[in-house]
């Protein structure tokens, strides 16, 4: 009786976790590989094969994109890093218990306005008759307008803003937990600052280090919005590639094999990354 | 109580039942019809419904909903062919984007011609949308609004602009833009010498050609600013200076014309290129009395003038010209002469497979490092 009740509540709890990954994510993903290996022969008319596969294979041009994709996504998980540490660690350990609320909910405000807009609010920051660029002028530092927009760097800025608090907030979960008696611990056995660091903050963080750099450089390789509209001349996306695919050139088949290939490169990404530093998901994101 | 009467009363019971049964199954039909007012589900381009328009539709057809999704034309075929034509009850792709689409993924159902008062229709438009839309004997669609692609400059920064190769003139080195669309490709084919529009017949000969427009394009990157991807960006560049001239939809130019007098819409020398949105119907639509009536309701010389206010374009009606609200009205004949107008080069149907070319060139030249 007491088994049945807990079987039975089990079930129901995991009930809905099991319908929306099945419903929502393996059935969409198995109609996708279908249409990812039918090739167009005529209007209307489809047969199975690689085709799709190999037209990418055989396309430079679609390659370097990915890759192009991929090492500006890491690039850009990187940057977060870097730059949301500290901050998570100050919020973590050094402010004081009131002041860590409100710097917490700073960083989260950011994120109640869509991408689009904030895209638009660099888009007027940046461009040549816009804020920057203007007051640069005024200052005198600078004689002529410049362009900041257009361009990769502008991309990666834009990028890391929009993902950096999928950064900060796994690091500050984590860091939030460490005792500061372990830090004073380091620093009475003669550790110098950048050893405490080395050997026992980054160590005992390294479950948010790591869950952190998946979720943004997920997010990054996956974007559009950001990389569309402050991306110059040159600058591709492999996500404008399939929403090309898709919708300008109706063709669904290549635009579902592209996906899928953007779901494997980066899931390869990830392996990688977490072979390369010797961490697994047991052991980091799974504790975080 | 015996056994009959007991018989009898629960048959007396039952009619009673059923009786009930009925009235309610009547009354919830009635107030089903009245409570779903039929809804008219419009899939159409950003501005083509404006508030004034459908409120007053609906005024007029009290029962009649109007919902309004905007999109274009690329959106408006993808979300056809992913419910194959359901969830819309009208739409409005341009005239060249319904052959093929229609061939390909059988998203559209003929339309009723006596259904709507083609009187009305500029004959030219009518007939090159029946000509275009004819599948096996049936119309596929008839024409609403028409406009052209083209150039725009700033008179006072670039007087002698007049074609589309003028975008790639390095006098003008960072100061143009266009969008990476198929537009730019035909344009540039055209002041090449060549009739990109003729060569669908043959596709390798249009190959040939999109080598040649790509090649070309590429060589123009470094001249070119940025890729303009909306008519908001482009607008932003051209009214703040940013560049003088660009590839362009005649409605925006004329809406920066109202803003700034110097902002003109310049047909190209080799001819603006001419576009037709229609009226169409989605093969699984419910609502088609609805969008006959809509179709008929745009179509009159008083909401033409609303309608073309909002879109910036001509609609395609007899005197379609001197019905657009007075700005738009000098802001076209400002930009075109009526040798402009006698060379109009409209957007022939696209055959099977020319999206898939022209896709290819679009990316070679995104991905090309020119610049």
């Amino acid at each position: 009786m007491q088994s049945d009740i807990r079987r039975l509540s089990l079930i129901l709890l995991f009930a809905p976790f099991a319908l929306w990954i099945f419903l929502l994510i393996v059935l969409p993903h198995i109609g996708m590989i279908a249409l990812s290996l039918r090739e167009k022969v005529a209007p209307r008319v489809y047969e199975f094969g690689f085709g799709n596969y190999i037209d990418f294979i055989q396309e430079p041009i679609y390659w370097n994109t990915l890759l192009r994709t991929g090492s500006m996504s890491i690039l850009v998980t990187f940057l977060a890093l870097l730059i949301g540490f500290p901050i998570a660690y100050y919020i973590a350990k050094i402010a004081g218990q009131r002041s860590k609320g409100a710097l917490f909910l700073l960083c989260l405000i950011p994120l109640w306005v869509s991408d689009l807009i904030r895209a638009f609010g660099w888009i007027l920051l940046l461009r040549e008759t816009g804020v920057a660029s203007t007051f640069l002028q005024w200052t005198g530092a600078i004689d002529q307008p410049i362009e900041f927009l257009y361009n990769d760097i502008t991309v990666v800025v834009g990028l890391v803003y929009t993902v950096i608090l999928f950064m900060i907030v796994p690091l500050v979960s984590t860091l939030d937990g460490m005792d500061d008696a372990m830090v004073e611990a380091g620093y009475n056995l003669g550790g110098s600052g950048f050893t405490v660091l080395r050997r026992i903050i980054i160590p005992y963080a390294m479950p948010g280090i790591v869950s952190g750099c998946i979720v943004v450089f997920m997010l990054t390789a996956g974007s559009y919005l950001t990389p569309i509209l402050l991306g110059g001349k040159n600058s591709s996306w492999f996500t404008e590639q399939i929403y090309d695919q898709f919708i300008t050139r109706f063709n669904w088949e290549s635009g579902a094999a592209f996906g899928f290939l953007l779901l494997a490169f980066t899931s390869l990404v990830v392996w990688l990354g977490l072979r390369l530093t010797g961490q697994t998901l047991a052991n980091t994101v799974a504790k975080s | 109580m015996n056994r009959r009467k007991r018989a009898a009363t629960r048959e007396k019971f039952m009619t009673r039942n059923f009786k009930i049964t009925g009235l309610v199954a009547a009354m919830m039909l009635t107030t089903a019809s009245f409570a779903q007012a039929e809804t008219l589900r419009l899939l159409t381009w950003g501005s083509y419904a404006p508030e004034e328009l459908v409120q007053k539709f609906e005024a007029m057809y009290p029962d009649i909903n109007v919902e309004v999704t905007f999109s274009n034309n690329e959106e408006m075929i993808a979300k056809l062919r992913a419910t194959g034509g359901a969830g819309f009850d009208l739409a409005q792709p341009s005239h060249d984007r319904i052959h093929a689409a229609q061939l390909e993924y059988d998203i559209y159902k003929p339309m009723d011609l006596s259904m709507i008062d083609t009187s009305v229709m500029e004959s030219s438009h009518l007939e090159g949308v029946k000509a275009n839309t004819t599948i096996d004997g049936e119309v596929y669609a008839v024409p609403h609004q028409w406009g052209t692609s083209g150039l725009m400059a700033n008179k006072t920064m670039a007087p002698d602009f007049k074609g589309w190769g003028d975008l790639c003139d390095p006098q003008y080195a960072g100061k143009t833009s266009m969008r990476l669309k198929r537009t730019i490709l035909l344009g540039t084919a055209f002041s090449m010498g060549h009739d990109p529009f003729a060569a669908y017949a043959d596709l390798d000969e249009y190959q040939s050609i999109l080598d040649e427009v790509a090649e070309k394009l590429i060589a123009c990157k470094a001249n070119i600013k940025a890729y303009w991807k909306g008519g908001d960006d482009l607008s932003a560049m051209m009214l703040s200076g940013e560049i003088v001239a660009s590839e362009t939809w005649d409605s925006t130019a004329y809406k920066l014309y109202g803003q700034n007098k110097d902002i003109v819409f310049v047909p190209p020398e080799t001819g603006a290129l001419a576009w037709i949105d229609t009226f169409a119907l989605p093969r699984k639509g419910k609502a088609d009395d609805a969008a006959y009536k809509w179709i008929n309701f745009v179509l009159q010389p008083e909401n033409v003038t609303i309608m073309s206010g909002s879109t910036g374009a001509i609609a395609a009606v007899k005197g379609g010209l001197e019905l657009l609200p007075e700005d738009k009205r000098n802001a076209v004949t400002a930009a075109f002469t009526a040798e402009d107008i006698a060379n109009l080069k409209f957007f022939a149907n696209i055959p099977p497979g020319v999206e898939d070319m022209e896709g290819k060139t679009l990316e070679r030249i995104k991905a090309a490092t020119g610049g």
